[in-house]
């Protein structure tokens, strides 16, 4: 775990009311400073909204989000952009009007003020996720596996402390996982804080070093991908209740 | 935006029309030309400040004249009422109107309207000042503000109409010019990201707000700027040709026909509109209104069959005849 490390982000017992409905219940995480901190669960368990707290779209109705030692939570989106968060979305939000270049231009354009140096960036950006031979084309004409990558390349193009990648990989084919999986960790390897809410299992095995567990809107479990997987509590939240103790039954009536 | 990294292709296109055209009065000086020239020239400036909110920042405002009958009602009422200079009551009424842009702006974006909310948040204020001007004896009410004709130019009177237009055209061209700097600029940047997608914006660190108070409050200014050069030119104005919704409609129309988000088409769309309703009063003779049916049909046309305008009819004839040749 990160104990002892160097902790960048922590959300500290937050929690989200949708009238009647408590979308994420005093949940705590830590993402370490320079990891690949994984947050997975099963759908509608509230990874989404969680992310929204951290990036600023949903304002937490209890508990702190600590960025770099300063509660954030009552920031305004953009402010936390400035202050070193960019954040993919699930669903993609392409510039569709505009080309692949300037899009990722108007995220360069956070710490680049003159047009000459957001373009290159974006050229740079551009050619480091696979979209260097795509820059002139309009961004509407980009296959899905090509707007994830946009996605990833106008968050990265803001020089983020801390990349929240909200499902980069769903919807791609295997072999296209496979592409973008490098990728992530190029940018980690650059310094990049990484946390990501992934459904494709193996990337998450393969990639993160911490993994938190949410199961209706509670923090479940936490560990590294090994131990994780192993806790009964998350087999028991994505297959039902009972499940482990049932495959336990199964292994041991094999064996026997 | 692309391709124009070369200064001389971003700003040569715009200083050769404000040739060709400066070239007119020499060449046709008839009044009747220049006079339809000039009033062309007001709507295109209308336009232009409009398609900085609109056009670039996806903001469609139903309610310009606001700004347009700022901008005129000041530089009129600070002459005749303050015996104020005319070029200090021009500059004055820039000033009010683009705070009046910034105010309507400030009130409307801080409580999230959007899209057709917007749009009638702005009617609605336009259609108020229109009544308030109509109703109050400060701005000489239904009777309407007269300038005193004192035809010098220290009083920014001119006997030539050439010179009007001259005058008119430099401001067109000066605003064209801006507007092609700020296509190359951070601003204009963000401003466009805000248009495509505002979340994402946001999510990249604009500060969406901000940006689209900049934006209202320039687009303000410049329509302001239309409005008082067109009392200037008159010398005369009331509640419905200031606030009247007349100039809210063309200051919309002649960037949705020349082209949205573009620094030529307000120009082209403004001079198109007038050439055709021109010709219109030619052929059908004086038909009141006629020329608001035809307006009304071009929309239809083009919002049916070329959303970019007649710019983007132009790039995809440019497109097809290069891949031809290719």
């Amino acid at each position: 775990m990160t104990a002892g490390g160097d902790v960048i982000l922590s959300v500290e017992n937050a929690s989200r009311r949708f009238g009647g409905l408590l979308a994420v219940d005093d949940a705590s995480m830590t993402a370490g400073r320079g990891r690949i901190t994984g947050l997975i669960g099963p759908n509608g368990a509230g990874k989404t909204t969680l992310f929204a707290m951290i990036s600023g779209f949903i304002e937490p109705t209890a508990g702190r989000i600590v960025f770099e030692g300063a509660d954030i939570a009552a920031l305004p989106p953009h402010r936390r952009a400035i202050a070193g968060i960019a954040r993919t979305f699930q669903i993609v939000q392409p510039f569709a009007g505009l080309s692949v270049r300037d899009n990722i231009a108007v995220g360069a354009h956070l710490r680049r003020p003159g047009r000459e140096h957001a373009l290159a960036r974006a050229d740079e950006v551009g050619r480091l996720v696979g979209l260097g031979d795509k820059l002139d084309d309009p961004a509407s004409d980009l296959t899905v596996s090509g707007r994830k990558r946009l996605e990833l390349a106008r968050a990265l193009a803001t020089d983020p402390k801390l990349l929240l990648l909200d499902e980069v990989l769903a919807g791609l084919n295997p072999s296209e996982v496979r592409d973008v999986v490098p990728v992530i960790r190029s940018i980690r390897d650059t310094g990049v804080t990484i946390v990501m809410v992934e459904h494709v299992m193996q990337a998450v095995m393969s990639l993160c070093e911490d993994i938190f567990v949410l199961a209706q809107g509670r923090i479940i479990a936490r560990g590294g991908p090994a131990e994780v997987t192993r806790d009964p509590k998350v087999v028991e939240a994505y297959l039902g209740h009972g499940a482990a103790a049932r495959l336990v039954a199964r292994e041991g009536a094999d064996h026997g | 935006m692309r391709g124009q990294a070369n200064p001389v292709r971003a700003y040569g296109p715009i200083l050769l029309m404000a040739a060709v055209l400066g070239a007119l009065p020499l060449l046709a000086a008839s009044n009747t030309l220049l006079n339809a020239m000039v009033l062309a020239l007001i709507i295109a400036l209308a336009a232009q400040g409009w398609n900085i909110l609109g056009g670039y920042g996806g903001q469609f405002s139903f309610g310009h004249a606001a700004f347009f009958g700022m901008g005129a009602y000041c530089t009129a009422i600070l002459q005749t009422r303050f015996g104020v200079n005319a070029y200090i009551a021009f500059a004055a009424a820039v000033a009010v109107g683009s705070l009046v842009g910034l105010a309507i702006g400030y009130l409307s974006f801080r409580s999230g309207l959007r899209g057709s909310y917007f749009a009638l948040g702005t009617l609605a204020f336009a259609e108020v000042f229109r009544i308030l001007a109509n109703a109050s004896a400060f701005t000489g009410g239904a009777a309407g503000v007269l300038i005193k004709l004192d035809v010098r130019p220290e009083t920014f009177q001119f006997a030539s109409r050439a010179v009007y237009f001259w005058i008119a055209l430099g401001l067109v061209t000066a605003v064209m010019l801006v507007n092609r700097w700020i296509e190359r600029s951070r601003f204009g940047a963000w401003l466009v990201a805000i248009r495509e997608n505002e979340d994402a914006a946001k999510a990249l660190g604009v500060d969406t707000f901000a940006v689209k108070l900049k934006a209202i409050t320039l687009s303000a200014a410049i329509t302001a700027v239309s409005g008082a050069f067109y009392a200037q030119y008159f010398l005369f104005l009331d509640a419905g040709i200031a606030f009247g919704p007349w100039i809210s409609v063309e200051a919309l129309l002649a960037p949705i026909i020349g082209g949205l988000g573009t620094v030529f088409g307000p120009v082209i769309g403004a001079l198109g509109l007038h050439f055709v309703s021109e010709m219109t009063r030619h052929v059908t003779g004086r038909i009141p209104g006629i020329d608001l049916v035809l307006y009304g049909a071009l929309l239809v046309v083009m919002v049916a069959f070329a959303r970019d305008g007649i710019i983007g009819l132009l790039m995809k004839l440019r497109a097809r005849l290069a891949g031809g040749r290719a």
